[in-house]
C-alpha cells in the first residue's frame, strides 16, 4: 500500500484559493464559537479534567463496563453482537439485514462505518444505503469520505454543492442557493425513510448501568432512521462506554460546545430498548482498540469523543483540508490514530504537524495529542518508516552537529553566504525554503566570531 | 551570578546580534556570562524528526558543554524546551537532569530567575505585534493560551511593557502557530508558507511596525515571507528590544 504524501496533497488543496481561505475561515470560527461557549463555564477546565478521569478509568476497567453493557441491553431487550474488526463488523450488519429481508438502509452520520468500509461492502451485496446526514449524503454522492469528522462537507463551497446535486438528484446546478438545496436533499431523502426496512446510527457514548446509548444529532436525521424502520442497528466502537447516566452530563456539555460552539446538540437521543414489534440490535466493534489500549504512550487517543475540535484550531488542517490525510480520521487525532491501523500507509502523517500543542489545549478529554504525534515520529524513524531524504539529512545533521570542528565550519560557510543555510536544513530537497520565502541575509560573521574578538580575552 | 549562554545554531549563523544583545543584557544586570566554545546545538533538528539515535551525540555534546553550570540562557524558546522536556535521546544521569533543570529561555530567566521587571535604558517608539513561539507558549507556558480558561498571564509582554514608548497591537488570531515547525518548514512548505504568509499578514492589518518575539526561529521563517511579498514589517528579537534597540 502506498504511503499517504500529506504535502503534495496540501499542496494542490492550497492552489484552490477560494476553497483554501473559506476552509480555513469557516473552521477558525468554530474554534472562536468554541472559546465562547468555553468561556461560559466557569468550570470548564474542571470538567475537562474530569471527562479525562472519568475516560480513563473507564477504559482501565473495559471489559468489565462492556460485560455490564451486554448484561442491561439484552435484558432491555437488545441483540448485541461483538466485532473483532471491521471484515466481522460488516458481516454482522449484512446478515441482520439478510435475515430481515432488508434491502435499504437509511443510515445516520458514524465515523465507525467508514473506518470499517462498511459502504461499499454492502454496495456490492446489493444493499442500499442512504446516508441520511446532509454533509455525510453531500459526500456520498460525490462519492468523496468525509473530509471532516463533524462537519464532512466542511472544505465544498456551496457551488460545489449545486453542481453534485445537479449531477446526482436533479437540482439546478446553478442555483447554488442554500435552503433550496438543503430542502431539496431533505424532499429527496424523505421517500427512503418510509421505504428503508432498516436503520442505522452510531453512538456517541454507550452506558453500563443502564443498557443504553445515545446519539447527538443536529439534523433530526438520526430519530427518523432509528424509529421509522422496524429494524435498528447501532455499530459502537467499544471505547465508547461510560459507567453510569450521571456521567453524561460532563460529556454532554462538552460535546458540541467542542464541536461547533453551541452549547448542546439539537437533539440528544437515548436509546433504551426496542419499540413493540422491531428489533435493536447493538454491533460493539474492537477494530484495533484493544490493541491500542495496550499501548503504553497511545491507549489515551481511546478517550477521543470525536468532536474534531482539534481539527477546528489545527492551523495544518486547517491548511490542507482533511482528504489531505488519506484516511478515515484526518487532523490531529487522525495523525494519532492513523499510524496503528497501518504505520507504513500513514507514515507521513505524524510529520504533517507543528507540534504547536493547540490540539492537546482545546481537546475536551485531554489527549495528549501533540506529545503522541512526537512520540509516533520516533516510531516512524526506529522502523525504518522515514523517506530516505529525511533519514540521510538527519544522520548528517546529527553527524555535524555532535563535532565542534565540524559544525563551526557549516556555520561559518553558511554565515559568510557560501551555502544560504545550515547544510542540515539545506541537505536536499529543501529549495523548498526559497519557493515563498526569502532567505536570511548573510552578518558580518557568526556570533562566536563575533565574541571571540570582542570577549575572548575572558576565555 | 555566573551565567551559561548557549547560542542556538541558526542565531549563531545569522542573527549574531541577537546573542550579542542576550550577552550585553545579561550582563547590564550584573551576570557573570560564559559562553563555552564548543557548542553547537542542542539536538532539537534530529528529535523533533524522531530521529532519537542521530540526536544522540549532540545531546551528549551539550550536556557536556553545559555541565559545569547552573544557570544556561538560551534566546530561543523551542531550544529551551528542547532541552527541558525533551532531551530524552542521551542518558538520564543525575548530571543529565541538572542541566536540563537549569536551562532557560531568556525571558523566563529574566522574569522568574533574575525577577527583573524594570529596563530603564530601553526604548522602542513602535507599534509591535508580540510573536510567542508555540514551545515558548504551550511549551515553556510562558504565556496563558487561548485555548485554556486560566487568567491571563504573559512574561513576554510583562517586560516589553516597561520599555519606553512600545504600543502593543493585537493580531485576529494572537497564539495561531506561525508555521515554522523546524523541518516542517521544507517538509511540508506549502502549508508551513500559507501559515506564515497568513500570520505576517495578520500582524500587517493589526497595525504593528515590528514583530517583536522570543523566538528567532519563528522570526526567520516569518521574516523570510513578509520580504517575499514586499511587506513593511520588521523584526527584532525581544533581547534586541529589552537591551535598548530603537528600531
Amino acid at each position: 500500500m502506498s504511503r499517504v504524501d500529506h504535502a503534495e496533497a496540501s499542496s494542490k488543496f492550497i492552489e484552490a484559493k477560494d476553497h483554501a481561505e473559506f476552509h480555513d475561515k469557516r473552521l477558525w470560527d468554530l474554534r472562536k464559537k468554541r472559546d465562547v461557549e468555553s468561556e461560559a463555564l466557569p468550570e470548564w477546565e474542571e470538567l475537562r479534567s474530569l471527562a479525562s478521569a472519568i475516560k480513563e478509568h473507564t477504559l482501565t476497567h473495559l471489559a468489565d463496563y462492556l460485560e455490564e453493557f451486554e448484561r442491561n441491553a439484552t435484558t432491555n431487550g437488545m441483540v448485541v453482537h461483538w466485532a473483532r474488526d471491521a471484515a466481522e463488523h460488516n458481516q454482522i450488519v449484512f446478515d441482520i439485514l439478510q435475515a430481515h429481508d432488508a434491502t435499504t438502509l437509511v443510515k445516520s452520520k458514524s465515523m465507525l462505518t467508514d473506518e470499517c468500509e462498511m459502504r461499499p461492502f454492502l454496495d456490492n451485496r446489493g444493499i442500499e444505503i442512504v446516508e441520511t446526514d446532509l454533509g455525510e449524503r453531500i459526500q456520498q454522492l460525490d462519492d468523496e469520505p468525509p473530509s471532516h469528522i463533524v462537519v464532512p462537507a466542511v472544505h465544498k463551497l456551496r457551488g460545489d454543492v449545486a453542481e453534485v446535486f445537479g449531477r446526482t438528484i436533479g437540482t439546478d446546478p446553478k442555483n447554488s442557493d442554500v435552503p433550496y438545496l438543503a430542502e431539496s436533499q431533505r424532499n429527496h431523502t424523505r421517500p427512503y425513510y418510509l421505504r428503508a426496512q432498516a436503520g442505522m446510527t452510531g453512538a456517541n457514548f454507550a452506558i453500563a448501568e443502564t443498557g443504553s446509548f445515545v446519539v447527538c444529532t443536529n439534523e433530526g436525521n438520526a430519530d427518523l432512521g432509528a424509529n421509522l424502520p422496524n429494524l435498528h442497528i447501532a455499530s459502537i466502537g467499544i471505547e465508547k462506554l461510560l459507567p453510569k447516566v450521571e456521567h453524561l452530563g460532563v460529556f454532554v456539555r462538552m460535546l458540541s460546545r467542542s464541536a461547533l460552539g453551541s452549547p448542546i446538540t439539537q437533539i440528544t437521543s437515548h436509546f433504551r430498548a426496542p419499540r413493540p414489534g422491531t428489533e435493536m440490535h447493538v454491533v460493539l466493534v474492537d477494530n484495533g482498540r484493544s490493541e491500542r489500549l495496550g499501548m503504553e504512550d497511545f491507549w489515551y487517543s481511546l478517550k477521543c469523543i470525536r468532536c474534531g475540535a482539534c481539527m477546528n484550531t489545527c492551523p495544518v488542517y486547517r491548511r490542507s483540508g482533511g482528504l489531505s490525510y488519506g484516511s478515515t480520521y484526518s487532523g490531529p487525532i487522525g495523525v494519532i490514530i492513523d499510524p496503528t491501523f497501518n504505520l507504513r500507509k500513514y507514515s507521513s502523517l505524524p510529520f504533517a504537524s507543528t507540534l504547536n500543542g493547540s490540539c492537546t489545549s482545546v481537546c475536551p478529554v485531554k489527549i495528549n495529542i501533540h506529545e503522541q504525534i512526537y512520540k509516533w515520529r520516533q516510531i516512524i524513524a526506529e522502523r525504518h518508516q522515514l523517506p530516505m531524504v529525511k533519514k540521510e539529512a538527519m544522520r548528517v545533521a546529527g553527524k555535524i552537529l555532535s563535532s565542534p570542528r565540524m559544525y563551526r565550519a557549516a556555520v561559518e560557510a553558511a554565515a559568510a553566504g557560501i551555502e544560504k543555510l545550515p547544510r542540515f536544513l539545506v541537505y536536499n530537497p529543501f529549495n523548498a525554503w526559497g519557493r515563498q520565502r526569502e532567505v536570511p541575509a548573510s552578518p558580518p560573521s557568526t556570533f562566536r566570531q563575533w565574541y571571540l574578538k570582542n570577549r575572548g580575552k575572558r576565555e | 551570578m555566573k551565567v551559561a549562554l548557549f547560542v542556538p545554531c541558526y542565531v549563531d549563523a545569522f542573527f549574531p546580534e541577537v546573542g550579542v544583545a542576550t550577552l550585553e543584557l545579561l550582563e547590564r544586570f550584573g551576570c557573570e556570562v560564559d559562553f563555552p566554545l564548543d557548542q553547537t546545538c542542542c539536538g532539537q533538528p534530529m528529535a523533533n524528526s524522531g530521529c532519537q539515535s542521530d540526536a544522540h551525540d549532540t545531546e551528549a555534546l551539550f550536556a557536556r558543554n553545559f555541565a559545569a553550570y547552573e544557570h544556561i540562557v538560551t534566546p530561543s524558546g523551542s531550544c529551551a524546551h528542547h532541552v527541558r522536556d525533551q532531551m530524552t535521546a542521551i542518558e538520564q544521569t543525575a548530571a543529565v537532569r541538572a542541566v536540563r533543570r537549569n536551562t532557560h529561555e531568556l525571558v523566563e530567566f529574566l522574569h522568574d530567575v533574575l525577577g527583573v521587571r524594570e529596563f530603564p535604558w530601553a526604548e522602542f517608539p513602535h507599534k509591535v505585534g508580540l510573536h510567542i513561539g508555540c514551545a515558548t507558549l504551550r511549551g515553556l507556558r510562558e504565556a496563558s493560551a487561548s485555548e485554556i480558561r486560566e487568567p491571563a498571564f504573559n512574561k513576554p509582554a510583562r517586560l516589553l511593557g516597561a520599555v519606553k514608548g512600545l504600543q502593543f497591537v493585537q493580531p485576529q488570531r494572537a497564539d495561531e502557530c506561525c508555521g515554522f515547525g523546524g523541518t516542517f518548514s521544507v517538509f511540508e512548505e506549502p502549508v508551513s508558507a500559507k501559515m506564515g504568509h497568513d500570520k505576517v499578514a495578520d500582524h500587517l492589518e493589526a497595525g504593528a511596525e515590528y514583530i517583536v518575539s522570543p523566538d528567532m526561529s519563528c522570526v526567520m521563517h516569518q521574516r523570510g515571507c513578509a520580504q517575499r511579498a514586499g511587506l513593511p514589517l520588521k523584526f527584532i528579537h525581544v533581547a534586541q528590544v529589552l537591551n535598548g534597540a530603537r528600531a
